[in-house]
């Protein structure tokens, strides 16, 4: 049923594959997933860390940086003597982030969304363009794959739009692996929704059975193709087995719970290479995926 | 009343588990779910509804296509990409895209923008066997989880001073975030969970940094210790040079998937490893937030 609704984005796929490995809650093996399945593409592959909170890939990846840039919001500061306080400025913003009371106006960045409608609705130009630090991105490879990266200022709330700058910076190769962060609001959604398809990766207990409902609702609403990999099996319940089977979602791989595996992922090692035969089964997935 | 904060930053370490046997060593504690687009607490802790309220928040902008001229000035001004112009020269926009800003509303020369508000979820006010709980649902994509999280505080907050109830206690959501940052606010000690992993230890530096941002004591508790020995250590030795005490380690147990699968916070198994080194950390963490009280 799922993979029915391929929608819009089916035309794209002639010249690139782009994955996003997915998954509600947290923990469940995205970063391993996503890396397993760069490391096993036979073509070249741009991998993109869109968890900005917590990058993790390049633990894994260990990409050889080549670039970084700084990002800012533009975010307005007050030059007080050309304000007249007519406070249209302040009725206009939908976050707060300017004040006015009396002959007082205060402008608050942190609040800012950067829709930029302050510095149009203000006739006395008594707003100039500042900026807030959003946090960086970065650039390199890691053998036949080209990693970007970025990572959220400590302190920052807002990650989609670091998301959405990372992702622009991504240079579109034959397969493109989007890593996205854990839940199922904006970030997420920013970082999915323009994928061809979608992994989305549980473990086999109640918190990732009642997530892996959550992160599927939302692939349906974006009308996005997905399917489930099972991370950690053995361990816990078959019910996640019986979820996909009754609601018609493919299951493309079961990944059994193994202190080995923990072990490298532990130490950052990606466990294609430490369990034999392992690459293979990611390689086939690609090209399943890519039919 | 005092406000206890479990956090993580890498998501899956164990943050709800831990919550929830803290609700049963605790008892009568405020328990709160700030993980609001994956909430799972309420799977151990099972609550039965009192209240359920809607969220509603922020707007949308949307398109009269009587009243568009197709000048265009929305799609221009727009920051966020989220209009574009159809092929019939009406404005469309992108409901996933729109920040709900309402300048392209503002500034549209025909009046053809409304702006709707958006109902983004339900918060909940339950009875649980542990104490009361208020919780939320973000309905799937939405947005505003951040201001969710602020009123799911502020709701519990509320009640707990009408039920006069001290201390509360409030399952964060990963990451370092919007949420994050919201769930932060207004919480007298955070108790970081890790594990013995890379991925945990870089994680556990930036949500150490976050609370350092916001000037809130923090402690640290590393999960699933001996899946790897040498991380744990090196964990340990990174908080003693952060100052920020490791209050407790608890080992890998498989009665804490085993009660997971059915539905009971781990410590009402007691004589299991994981159940004794959770109830010696809630006594640590318990003294360090009176102590918190008498500074």
């Amino acid at each position: 049923m799922a993979r029915d609704e391929a929608g819009p984005s089916k035309a794209n796929r002639e010249k690139d594959m782009k994955i996003a490995v997915a998954s509600g809650k947290g923990g469940t093996g995205k970063t391993t997933i996503s890396v397993s399945l760069a490391l096993a593409s036979n073509k070249p592959v741009t991998f993109v860390d869109c968890d900005v909170e917590e990058p993790n890939a390049h633990i894994f990846l260990k990409p050889d940086i080549s670039g970084s840039e700084e990002f800012y919001l533009t975010v307005p500061e007050v030059i007080e003597d050309r304000c007249n306080y007519c406070a249209k400025c302040r009725d206009l913003c939908q976050f707060n982030a300017i004040t006015v009371f009396g002959h007082t106006i205060m402008a608050f960045p942190d609040m800012c969304h950067s829709c930029g409608g302050c510095f149009l609705v203000c006739d006395q130009k008594a707003l100039k363009q500042g900026k807030r630090q959003i946090g960086k991105v970065e650039w390199g490879t890691s053998g036949h794959i080209k990693v970007f990266q970025a990572a959220l200022r400590v302190g920052e709330a807002m990650a989609s739009p670091l998301i959405k700058v990372v992702k622009k910076k991504a240079e579109e190769r034959e397969i493109v692996i989007y890593d996205a962060p854990p839940g199922t609001s904006c970030p997420v959604i920013n970082t999915v929704r323009d994928a061809d398809y979608v992994l989305l990766v549980t473990e086999p207990t109640p918190f990732g059975l009642h997530d892996l409902k959550l992160a599927a609702a939302v692939m349906k609403e974006l009308k996005l193709p997905f399917g489930v990999i099972l991370n950690k099996a053995g361990i816990g319940f078959s019910k996640v087995n019986k979820w996909c089977e009754e609601n018609d979602i493919p299951l493309h791989m079961e990944i059994e719970f193994d202190k080995d595996l923990a072990s490298a992922y532990s130490r950052g090692i990606p466990i294609v290479e430490a369990v034999d035969g392992l690459k293979k089964q990611f390689a086939d997935l690609l090209k399943e995926l890519e039919k | 009343m005092k406000e206890l904060l479990v956090l993580s930053g890498k998501g899956g370490t164990g943050k709800t588990s831990i919550t929830g046997s803290f609700a049963v060593l605790c008892k009568n504690a405020m328990l709160v779910d700030c993980d609001v687009d994956a909430s799972d607490l309420h799977l151990l802790l099972s609550p039965e509804v009192q209240e359920r309220h809607d969220f509603i928040s922020g707007v949308t902008a949307k398109v009269n296509p009587e009243a568009c001229t197709g000048c265009g000035t929305c799609s221009t001004i727009c920051h966020f990409e989220a209009i574009s112009m159809t092929e019939d020269e009406i404005a469309l926009v992108d409901p996933l895209a729109c920040e709900g800003c309402a300048v392209c509303a503002h500034f549209c020369p025909d009046d053809a923008i409304v702006l709707h508000p958006n109902h983004c979820g339900f918060w909940y006010f339950s009875e649980t066997d542990y104490g009361p709980m208020v919780h939320a649902e973000l309905k799937p994509g939405e947005e505003n989880s951040g201001k969710l999280v602020s009123l799911v505080k502020q709701k519990a907050r509320e009640l707990a001073e009408e039920m006069a109830i001290d201390i509360m206690l409030v399952d964060g959501p990963p990451g370092i975030g919007c949420p994050v940052i919201a769930s932060v606010s207004g919480a007298n000690l955070i108790l970081v969970i890790t594990e013995p992993t890379q991925s945990g230890l870089h994680d556990l530096e930036r949500v150490l940094g976050l609370a350092r941002h916001f000037k809130v004591e923090a402690c640290v508790c590393i999960n699933k210790w001996e899946l790897n020995e040498e991380m744990a250590v090196r964990i340990e030795q990174f908080c003693k040079g952060q100052s920020v005490p490791v209050v407790g380690k608890v080992p890998f147990d498989k009665t804490v998937v085993e009660s997971l699968v059915q539905g009971q916070p781990v410590v009402k198994y007691k004589d299991c490893n994981a159940s004794k080194s959770i109830a010696n950390i809630w006594s640590a963490v318990s003294k360090m937030l009176t102590q918190e009280e008498q500074k």
